[in-house]
């Protein structure tokens, strides 16, 4: 799960990391009395949705007088913001925060994240904040520094100081002080929320010698919501597309892709190739859909509805090996999502594993009218039928 | 021979008593593997399908003699029956459990790390050498005793994979499923590494998929001198960045984790990658056929 910036700098004012005073606004109105309680100018104006990208899309402004917040607050709220990641559609802003402007000496590039080839939370540190951090492990990975921690010793002084003397130039003292306790506070806000990702791009040293989380980036790990209750209030589904949003409510992973091929598979490796197989038939997929391994009837009829509601889609595959799920379960799903929503696209059917015969029948024996294909392989011609 | 189970592995399944734990124990038990016990904390003392159910795994590894344990515990407790099988001194640990925490499974895996065993998964379909055993949840008639060794990330991906070697005509050795989440317990070469030494083995497929670089790492290691036909497959080749596609570790993210790059690591260390998945048992009887005409 994502967080907007000012949930992650709550986050952060809880943990001892320094951010600059702000407030959210999603409302013109509240910018005068918001504006008389922070320090400027100058102030920033920044639009608060889950894409990155948001300074070059627009979404970043930094002004001078009161009457300029209420116009970069009105270009943003309400609007569409498109970025690098929002694909060309942009997403909506719904909640704008401002905060008060600060006097930047240094940039740095603060992050955590858990390295997945050494099963150790990995501290990232650099002096080449403020910019893409991809195109500084790309071009210059010299500049990026990482400190694994173990598990079993937690963060320790000597981690941080790996990390901040390699700085040249080195920092003043205080600066050094500040940064230590950062990196330590940093550690235990990851460790204690579960995160899967945080970053600061920058941490700032302002000219005043203060260090301050000017952005902040916070994934949660979704498989540790059931010890993170309060957390998982902070989900936004206005950020996510409202089929992806439908999926989830029933336990589904869906994922929305550009083309016109739905399809329904269980299993994630298998979903995800079978998306190869219609791309490589000339077709596109629509979606990624996983109803995995041990889904049931109504899951099955919900993740079929989900398909036939996207009026993007021309042509269905359902492709199910089954293990845990039996296919006969899978062919009465499909008929009672079929009750429930006209189908009219071809509905392609390659069905094999668990009860395939009864699954088969099941189907034969309805009004459903479908293709069926016996193996992958004809599974891909009938699709590249479909689209020629 | 095969690798890791055979017709002697004991195994004890923890989790016995729960929904999916009690319905994949009586599938093992009908591939006759050995269920030597069952683990269900407060349950010690019953009986499930005539296996023994202990409090700990300790019990079961004194008593029973198991030395393979399979889980099936919940999530939130997942990573402490993990951690539990190792303390006991089971070899084998095999976790079939989907949605254990990252930061429980780094606790897991820096435990288990300098000890002699093996864990395979979390999040995986696990273990089976057909004719002999099976430790985990695979539809077993698709398999058939040979062969050709397979590793994969996925489930159902590579009941796919077997169902087209079967009906090929290749056997397999052994079938294992390392697991789809971002840290599990074996990696590619660890598995290629025994099947290197295991002379039932005659060639392998290897199932990979986008996120992390456990493929590029395979590639180099097979390119160093791997003695045995390696065809591969990669999923997600038009998976977006930055979305995670079921597998809670199938995510290309900071430029890395690309079927591309891992196609191109594969290939370039001299591998045949099948680009199709509905043409892979083709590939392989071609990779196994060119190989024995050398």
């Amino acid at each position: 799960m994502k967080l907007h910036e000012f949930q992650a700098k709550d986050i952060f004012r809880r943990s001892r990391i320094p951010v600059p005073d702000g407030q959210l606004v999603t409302n013109v109105d509240q910018v005068i009395e918001v504006a008389k309680n922070l320090n400027g100018p100058p102030w920033v104006v920044k639009a608060q949705v889950h894409a990155g990208g948001r300074g070059k899309g627009g979404g970043v402004k930094v002004v001078k007088t009161t009457e300029e917040i209420k116009s970069a607050v009105d270009t943003m709220l309400g609007k569409q913001l498109v970025t690098k990641q929002t694909g060309s559609q942009g997403v909506t802003v719904h909640q704008v925060l401002i905060e008060e402007g600060v006097n930047i000496d240094k940039e740095y590039y603060l992050g955590m994240v858990v390295d997945r080839s050494i099963f150790m939370p990995t501290m990232i540190f650099s002096q080449a904040g403020g910019m893409d951090i991809e195109e500084v492990a790309a071009e210059t990975p010299d500049l990026i520094f990482k400190e694994p921690v173990s598990p079993i010793t937690g963060w320790l002084p000597n981690n941080a100081r790996n990390l901040i003397y390699r700085l040249d130039p080195l920092p003043e003292p205080p600066v050094i002080k500040a940064l230590l306790a950062v990196m330590a506070n940093l550690y235990k806000a990851f460790i204690s929320n579960d995160c899967s990702l945080v970053e600061i791009n920058p941490l700032v040293i302002t000219k005043e010698g203060q260090v301050l989380a000017v952005d902040a980036k916070i994934t949660i790990d979704d498989t540790a919501s059931f010890r993170q209750k309060d957390l998982m209030k902070l989900d936004d589904p206005r950020e996510k597309d409202p089929l992806e949003l439908k999926a989830e409510e029933n336990d589904l992973n869906y994922i929305r892709l550009d083309g016109n091929i739905g399809a329904m598979v269980n299993g994630a490796g298998l979903a995800m190739a079978t998306m190869d197989v219609i791309k490589s038939a000339g077709a596109e997929p629509a979606n990624f859909l996983d109803v995995g391994g041990g889904a049931n009837e109504e899951m099955i009829s919900k993740g079929f509805e989900i398909i036939l509601q996207d009026s993007r889609v021309k042509a269905v595959l359902i492709n199910i090996f089954g293990g845990i799920l039996r296919c006969d379960v899978l062919a009465r799903g499909v008929l009672a999502a079929a009750k429930k929503n006209s189908i009219e696209v071809p509905l392609i059917v390659r069905l094999e594993g668990t009860n395939v015969d009864e699954g088969r029948k099941i189907l034969e024996e309805s009004d459903l009218k479908f293709l069926v294909a016996k193996d992958l392989a004809e599974a891909a011609e009938l699709v590249a039928k479909q689209v020629s | 021979m095969s690798i890791l189970i055979d017709e002697n592995s004991r195994v004890v399944v923890q989790g016995i008593t729960g929904q999916e734990g009690s319905f994949h124990t009586r599938q093992m038990l009908d591939y006759k593997t050995i269920i030597a016990a069952g683990v269900t904390p407060g349950k010690g003392g019953q009986q499930m399908e005539g296996v023994p159910v202990f409090n700990t795994v300790q019990e079961a590894v004194d008593k029973e003699g198991a030395n393979v344990s399979c889980i099936f515990v919940p999530p939130p407790f997942a990573a402490d029956a993990i951690i539990e099988s190792a303390a006991a001194g089971i070899g084998v640990i095999v976790c079939i459990t989907e949605g254990i925490p990252v930061l429980d499974m780094v606790k897991a895996a820096n435990f288990i790390k300098d000890k002699d065993l093996v864990l395979i998964g979390p999040n995986c379909p696990g273990i089976i050498s057909p004719g002999k055993s099976k430790v985990g949840i695979m539809p077993a008639p698709i398999h058939k005793q040979g062969e050709i060794g397979v590793i994969s990330r996925s489930g159902t991906l590579t009941y796919e994979v077997v169902y087209q070697l079967t009906g090929a005509g290749m056997g397999q050795s052994t079938c294992i499923g390392i697991g789809g989440d971002p840290i599990v317990g074996t990696s590619f070469i660890d598995i290629l590494k025994k099947f290197k030494d295991d002379p039932q083995t005659e060639g392998v497929v290897l199932i990979g998929e986008i996120g992390g670089t456990a493929e590029e790492e395979a590639a180099e290691y097979i390119k160093a001198g791997f003695n045995k036909p390696v065809t591969a497959f990669i999923a997600g080749q038009t998976a977006p960045p930055g979305r995670r596609m079921g597998h809670a570790g199938a995510i290309i993210s900071g430029g890395q984790g690309k079927a591309e790059d891992k196609i191109k690591a594969l290939q370039d260390a001299g591998i045949s990658v099948s680009l199709n998945l509905a043409s892979l048992g083709k590939t392989v009887s071609e990779v196994m056929a060119k190989h024995r005409s050398v």
